[in-house]
C-alpha cells in the first residue's frame, strides 16, 4: 500500500532518461509527467502545479538553468532539482543560489534519488504549511486586537462568535477606521477554515483593470505585459476566506463575473478557457451606503442580496467612548514596544481629552494620534500636550444640540478651513473622500 | 490457471537457482510457472559504456516474448541499470505483464564477503516477488516487512520479508 504522493515534472531532452524515471518515478506511488523541453514543460505549468521538478540542464533551446529561473516566476514553492552529466562547480553554485532545491550528476544511486524527492516534497509541504500557518496566526492575531467592553461592541463580538461557525456570506458595515477588516480576520480565525488562508482584497485601492485581473488571474498573454500565468486572489482563497474590502467601489460589470462566481464557486482567470473549481468564504466590508447606491443604479440588487446575507455594524468609536480608554492603552503598550520607549501610561488629563474627542476616523485615527504622542512624549506617561488634539471647549456647547448637529458643524468648519477642497476636508478629518461626500449629502452642506 | 513465463538472461553461477525460483513464484502468485529460453538476443541491451544492461531495453524484449503468458519475468545474472540511475536491482512494467530482476547485486561476494547460496536465493525470490507485484499495479509499500518495500541497498531487502503485507495482499488479489 503506498503512502507516498505529490506530483513530479520530468524535463529532459532525452527519452530513455524521460521513460525510465517515468517508470521509477510511477512505482514510488508519484504521478508523473515528463516534457521533452524548456516549451514543453512551461506548457504544462500552465494547467498544473508539481511539487518536484527534475530538471536536465543541457537540453537544446532553452536550458534548464533559464527554465528554472521561469519556475521561480510561475511557482515558488515548487522544488527543483537539477540533473547534469556534466558536473560543475559553478553551475552547481549557479543553480542553488537561483533557488533550486539540489543539483546531482548523472548516474547517480537509486537511493540517493528517491530520499532526495522525498525530502523535496516534503520541504514542498512544510513551505506550504508555513504559509498557511502565517495566515493563520495573523488571523489569530486580529481577535486580540478586538478590544471593547462596551455594549455595542459585545453585540458585535456576539454576532462574530455565531456567524464564525457557519459559513455564511457576511457584510461588515462601519465607517472607516471601526476596524472592519480586524473583525473580518476574527470571523475567520474562529471559523473551520482557520487553517486555510484569508486573502484580502482592496477593491477601492485599484483601478478596474488591475483589479479584475488581481481577482480572476490571467493566462500568459491574456493581456500586454501578462508573461505568465498567474493565480487570483479568488482562487488563493481556495479553502479559506475572501475579504472583499470596499466592495461598494466594484464596478457593475466586475459585480456580475463575481455574482457568478458567488453562486456556481467555479472561476475562469482572464483569457483562460477552463473553469477552476474554488471553495471560499466571502467577507466584504464598506463604508458606503449599499441601499442608496442599490436604489441610484450604482450598485446592482442582485450582487446586494446576494453579499447581504449576514450584517454586522461596526459602531463608530464616538458611540463607544467607554471603550476608548483600554483601546488607548492598548496602542500605547504596542507603540512602547516598537519603539522602545519607556511610556507606560496615559495621564488622566491627557486620557479626558481622548474620552471627549470625536473621533470621525475613529479607531485608525486613535491609534494614529496616540503614535505621534509616542513619538513626541516624554517618559513615563503621555500627556495633553503630546496628542494632536484640542482640549474641548465644554462651556461653548449647546446642551440642546444632538450628536449629528455637533458631526455636522464640525464638518461644515473643516470644509471652510480647507476652502471647500474635499481632499484636504477629509485629510483633516483623517477619513476617505467617500465618507465625506456622504456626510455633506446627509447634512446638506455645501463645498 | 494462468501461466507465468520465466527467462533466464546470463545467469551463470546462479543458473541453479532458476528451478526452486520458479517453484516459489508459483505458490506465491498461483501461476502455472514455465521456463523459456530468450527469444531475443541480450546482448541488444548491453551499454559498452557503462558495462551494464539496460533493464527498459530487457523489458521490452521480453514483452515481445509474452505470446500467451499472463506474465513474463526475465532472470538475469548479470548488472542491469536504467539511465539516471547507477544500477538497478530489477524493472517492472506497474500493471503490465513484463519484469526483469538480476541476480548481479545480490550476490554477497560482490560485496568482498563470502559467498552465500542460502542469501543469495532468499534475496532472489523476494526482488522476484517484488518486481511481480509491480506487474499487479502495486506500487512501493511503507509498511515494514512487506516485500513491495522499495530496497536500493541488499541490506534493505535482507530486512523484509518475501510476504505481502495485508494491504498489498488484497490488492493483489484484486487485480489478479
Amino acid at each position: 500500500m503506498a503512502t507516498t504522493s505529490g506530483r513530479i515534472l520530468i524535463v529532459d531532452d532525452e527519452y530513455s532518461v524521460r521513460d525510465s524515471l517515468y517508470h521509477w518515478f510511477r512505482k514510488d506511488g508519484y504521478q508523473v509527467q515528463s516534457a521533452e523541453n524548456a516549451a514543453a514543460a512551461l506548457k504544462v505549468l500552465q494547467d498544473q502545479r508539481f511539487e518536484v521538478i527534475l530538471l536536465d540542464i543541457k537540453m537544446p533551446g532553452m536550458d534548464g538553468m533559464e527554465l528554472q529561473q521561469h519556475i521561480q516566476q510561475i511557482d515558488p514553492q515548487a522544488a527543483v532539482i537539477m540533473i547534469t552529466a556534466f558536473a560543475s562547480v559553478d553551475t552547481a553554485v549557479r543553480a542553488l543560489k537561483q533557488g533550486a532545491f539540489d543539483y546531482v550528476t548523472k548516474p547517480i544511486d537509486p537511493d540517493e534519488l528517491s530520499h532526495l524527492v522525498l525530502r523535496a516534497m516534503e520541504q514542498r509541504r512544510l513551505r506550504e504549511e508555513n504559509s498557511q500557518l502565517r495566515e493563520t496566526i495573523d488571523g489569530l492575531v486580529a481577535v486580540d486586537e478586538i478590544i471593547g467592553d462596551s455594549p455595542p461592541m459585545r453585540k458585535v463580538l456576539e454576532l462574530v462568535e455565531h456567524v464564525a461557525k457557519t459559513d455564511a456570506t457576511v457584510l461588515i458595515l462601519g465607517e472607516s477606521g471601526t476596524g472592519k477588516e480586524v473583525i473580518a480576520r476574527a470571523i475567520h480565525a474562529n471559523s473551520r477554515r482557520r487553517y486555510f488562508p484569508v486573502v484580502a482584497v482592496n477593491c477601492g485601492a485599484l483601478p478596474e483593470n488591475l483589479l479584475e485581473s488581481e481577482l480572476f488571474g490571467h493566462e500568459k498573454g491574456a493581456f500586454t505585459g501578462a508573461q505568465f500565468r498567474r493565480k487570483g486572489k479568488i482562487e488563493m482563497a481556495d479553502g479559506g476566506t475572501l475579504f472583499l474590502d470596499e466592495v461598494g467601489a466594484i464596478n457593475t460589470k466586475m459585480q456580475v463575473d463575481l455574482l457568478r462566481v458567488l453562486e456556481t464557486r467555479e472561476v475562469t482567470r482572464i483569457g483562460g478557457g477552463r473553469p477552476i473549481k474554488v471553495d471560499f468564504r466571502v467577507i466584504c466590508a464598506t463604508n458606503e451606503n449599499l441601499e442608496a447606491a442599490v436604489r441610484e443604479g450604482r450598485f446592482r440588487e442582485d450582487f446586494y442580496y446576494r453579499i447581504n446575507v449576514f450584517t454586522i455594524e461596526l459602531p463608530p468609536l464616538r458611540a463607544r467612548r467607554s471603550d476608548i480608554p483600554a483601546l488607548a492603552n492598548h496602542f500605547m503598550h504596542r507603540f512602547a514596544s516598537q519603539m522602545d520607549k519607556r511610556i507606560t501610561q496615559i495621564n488622566p488629563e491627557a486620557m479626558e481629552l481622548l474620552s471627549a474627542h470625536d473621533w470621525p476616523g475613529n479607531v485608525r485615527e486613535l491609534s494614529n494620534a496616540i503614535e505621534r504622542a509616542m513619538v513626541v512624549g516624554v517618559p513615563p506617561a503621555i500627556r495633553p500636550e503630546d496628542l494632536p488634539l484640542r482640549k474641548p471647549i465644554r462651556n461653548d456647547l449647546p446642551a440642546d444640540q444632538s450628536l449629528a448637529e455637533m458631526e455636522k458643524r464640525h464638518i461644515a468648519a473643516v470644509l471652510e478651513r480647507a476652502g471647500g477642497n474635499v481632499t484636504q476636508a477629509a485629510e483633516i478629518l483623517q477619513v476617505d473622500r467617500v465618507t465625506v461626500y456622504n456626510k455633506i449629502k446627509k447634512y446638506g452642506l455645501r463645498t | 490457471m494462468g501461466v507465468l513465463y520465466l527467462v533466464p538472461i546470463f545467469c551463470g553461477d546462479a543458473r541453479d537457482l532458476v528451478a526452486p525460483l520458479a517453484a516459489k513464484l508459483a505458490s506465491v502468485f498461483r501461476l502455472r510457472v514455465e521456463q523459456h529460453p530468450p527469444s531475443f538476443d541480450p546482448e541488444l541491451a548491453f551499454d559498452a559504456a557503462r558495462g551494464q544492461y539496460n533493464s527498459r531495453l530487457l523489458l521490452r524484449q521480453l514483452l515481445n516474448q509474452q505470446g500467451g503468458a499472463t506474465r513474463i519475468l526475465g532472470v538475469a545474472g548479470v548488472d542491469l541499470f536504467i539511465p539516471v540511475l547507477t544500477y538497478v536491482f530489477g524493472e517492472a512494467q506497474l500493471d503490465g505483464p513484463a519484469a526483469v530482476v538480476s541476480s548481479y547485486r545480490l550476490d554477497a561476494q560482490l560485496y568482498g564477503l563470502p559467498a552465500n547460496r542460502e542469501l543469495l536465493f532468499q534475496r532472489l525470490v523476494k526482488e522476484a516477488v517484488h518486481e511481480l507485484g509491480h506487474t499487479f499495479n502495486l506500487v512501493h509499500c511503507h509498511r515494514p516487512g512487506c516485500v513491495m518495500l522499495s530496497s536500493p541497498y541488499v541490506e534493505g531487502i535482507d530486512q523484509k520479508s518475501e510476504q505481502f503485507c495485508d494491504a498489498c495482499l488484497r490488492s493483489l488479489r484484486q487485480a489478479g
